[in-house]
């Protein structure tokens, strides 16, 4: 809007004093604005720097080989980042299984069948668990999730899944009750709020001829949502899934408390384990500066930025594509 | 040829009663019910977050909470400095925030005539506005912690201040889009210079879903622990010195429940119903006062 000059009031008009003030005030405004709006850049650019500088001796000791390498050992120096990359995807994917199936449930809920006044109070609810720190999910997940998993859902999996071939291999293991399945349940549970709002908002911006014409053909619901709803709103639902997925791989808080923490990589979903968050809220303090242990934190900080940098971008792109179409 | 697809159809069971009808049918209340289950199990799990707060941490709550700080095992300690160390910093990140977050609102939503670099700007503050928050902890101790030689609040409020700033662009920029063409256009019609439009039109049009904006993300920030953890670290004493390690209500609750001693876990738990309570109590405050102001457009 700016670009209506306030010096085009009138021929003459330039001249009065008020007009020159506004001038002034324009330009120091627009500079104070592009200032604000460039140093977020530089605030991103030092993030990105400082991240991969201070990460710059690990990679160039470990070579490409950091990234495969299972080794965290800081006695002998030798750190790899397989093992908390591994722990940050399966975490990550655990919580998608889960989380997309409830919020879209849910979201579904809201949007087609709760009465009015009630889907705003529940919303409301759904909208507030995305509010509750991720601290209390982790002191949460650690008193009273954890026992749960330890207890009822661990030593029940492995009787009835441990058996079967293939995903057998998951669920076998001690029953600790910390791991990567509670982590990864953790997680769902602080993304399903997210995903959720998202594919709500996006069941309710499709243009009402479309679910109208096919409950006129006579389908029902389910098939208005799966033949209609989901066919249009596909790019943003995959958006908000995303949205849910880079916040994911993130949380630290959450995790650490629930993730038993050990640099061990198995495919057992109940064993302990670690994520690239957790390794560095755990490991941080007890490196010394200048060291080549932060370095290692510092260049899984960066591995941490990328992924999930892709992920947000992804994340942008289906929410851009989806709410054109 | 239709009357015999009809019959076909008969045949196959579409009619009311018929296979396939109930078949759908059996699908839609399946559906029905599964989502209704879902909806129920995750306001079962909220319910049960706040309970387990509730009943933990209710324990705890005395005057001496509020009004100690923190002490050895044992020997009674309150959060006090904790608290205070919270509120400084989250209002101090506020203050830094707000009004470079509101710039660079004004600044996407405006100045769209400065081309590409304004999208690269809204692109890199989304971007922001998903960084993991442990990463932000590790910059801030990178740029400020280990330069200075020595943990302080001022690392702790300028991390919190880069979590607080994009969730402000965000809902400024979202709310100057809202306020009517119209409104913009009658400023400009009195003369009245860009700025002066921005600032007592349009800012002021919006100010209810701003104000809104700026509640939430201080709402988001008082509960971050990841980002504290390296840059103002905590303290058990008193201190409101900005240029020392600063006690903080999430990083204590952290030391404290992972710590062996009963009432360390005690405390804890009540450090948790705190902030969970001001946290939700914010969230459900800022939510019922836009609804009640209305936005820029009503």
């Amino acid at each position: 809007m700016m670009e209506v000059p306030s010096t085009t009031a009138g021929p003459g008009a330039a001249v009065s004093g008020r007009n020159a003030g506004g001038n002034v005030g324009d330009i120091a405004f627009g500079v104070l604005a592009r200032l604000a709006g460039w140093s977020i850049l530089l605030v991103m650019a030092g993030i990105i720097i400082v991240l991969v500088s201070g990460g710059w001796q690990a990679f160039s000791t470990f070579g490409p080989g950091f990234i495969t390498s299972k080794a965290w050992n800081p006695i002998s120096h030798n750190f790899g980042a397989a093992t908390s990359i591994f722990g940050t995807l399966i975490t990550t994917v655990v919580a998608l299984v889960f989380a997309v199936p409830f919020a879209f449930g849910v979201a579904f809920w809201l949007v087609e069948m709760a009465p009015p006044a009630l889907a705003r109070v529940i919303e409301t609810a759904v909208q507030l668990l995305a509010a509750v720190p991720s601290i209390i999910f982790g002191m949460w997940g650690f008193f009273i999730v954890v026992p749960f998993m330890a207890h009822y859902v661990e030593p029940v999996a492995t009787r009835y899944l441990g058996h079967v071939p293939g995903i057998g291999l998951l669920f076998r293991g001690a029953p600790y009750g910390t791991g990567l399945l509670t982590g990864g349940l953790i997680l769902a549970i602080m993304v399903t709020p997210f995903i959720c709002s998202v594919m709500a908002d996006v069941f309710v911006s499709i243009p009402a001829v479309l679910k109208e014409s096919a409950f006129g053909l006579g389908a029902t619901r389910w098939e208005v949502m799966r033949k209609v709803v989901l066919p249009w709103s596909r790019q943003a639902v995959m958006g908000g899934i995303m949205l849910g997925t880079g916040r994911a791989l993130g949380e630290t808080m959450a995790v650490t408390f629930v993730i038993g923490n050990s640099n061990r990589l198995g495919w057992s979903l109940f064993a302990p384990g670690n994520t690239i968050a957790s390794l560095i809220a755990l490991e941080f303090p007890e490196s010394s500066a200048g060291s080549l242990k932060l370095s290692a934190l510092l260049a899984l900080g960066a591995i941490l930025m990328v992924i999930s940098f892709i992920t947000l971008a992804c994340s942008r792109m289906f929410l851009q594509r989806g709410i054109k179409n | 040829m239709s009357a015999q697809k009809v019959q076909a159809g008969a045949r196959d069971g579409w009619q009311r009663g018929g296979a396939q009808a109930v078949r759908r049918r059996i699908v839609e209340r399946l559906v029905n019910v599964l989502c209704a289950i879902a909806t129920v199990v995750v306001l079962f799990l909220l319910f049960s977050i706040l309970w387990t707060l509730v009943t933990r941490g209710a324990a705890g709550l005395s005057l001496s909470t509020f009004l100690h700080s923190t002490a050895a095992p044992g020997s009674g300690g309150g959060l006090a400095n904790a608290i205070v160390g919270s509120c400084e910093q989250t209002l101090l990140a506020a203050l830094l925030g707000t009004p470079i977050g509101m710039l660079t609102g004004i600044y996407l939503s405006e100045f769209s005539h400065d081309g590409k670099i304004v999208s690269f700007v809204r692109f890199v503050s989304d971007m922001m506005l998903s960084v993991p928050s442990i990463l932000v902890g590790l910059f801030v101790y990178l740029v400020v912690v280990e330069p200075a030689g020595h943990f302080s609040g001022i690392a702790g409020t300028l991390a919190l201040a880069i979590l607080f700033i994009p969730i402000v662009v965000r809902t400024t920029e979202d709310m100057l889009h809202l306020v009517p063409r119209a409104m913009r256009e009658a400023a400009y019609a009195l003369g009245a210079p860009g700025w002066r439009v921005i600032v007592s039109i349009c800012l002021r049009a919006a100010r209810g879903g701003i104000m809104t904006g700026i509640l939430l993300a201080l709402a988001r920030i008082s509960g971050e622990t990841a980002p504290l953890l390296f840059t103002s670290l905590g303290n058990l004493n008193w201190s409101t010195n900005l240029n020392a390690p600063m006690a903080s209500l999430p990083v204590t609750i952290y030391q404290y429940a992972g710590s062996a001693y009963d009432d360390w876990v005690q405390m804890a738990w009540t450090g948790a119903l705190l902030i969970t309570v001001a946290v939700l109590a914010t969230n459900i405050f800022a939510r019922w006062w836009l609804s009640r102001n209305g936005t820029a457009s009503s």
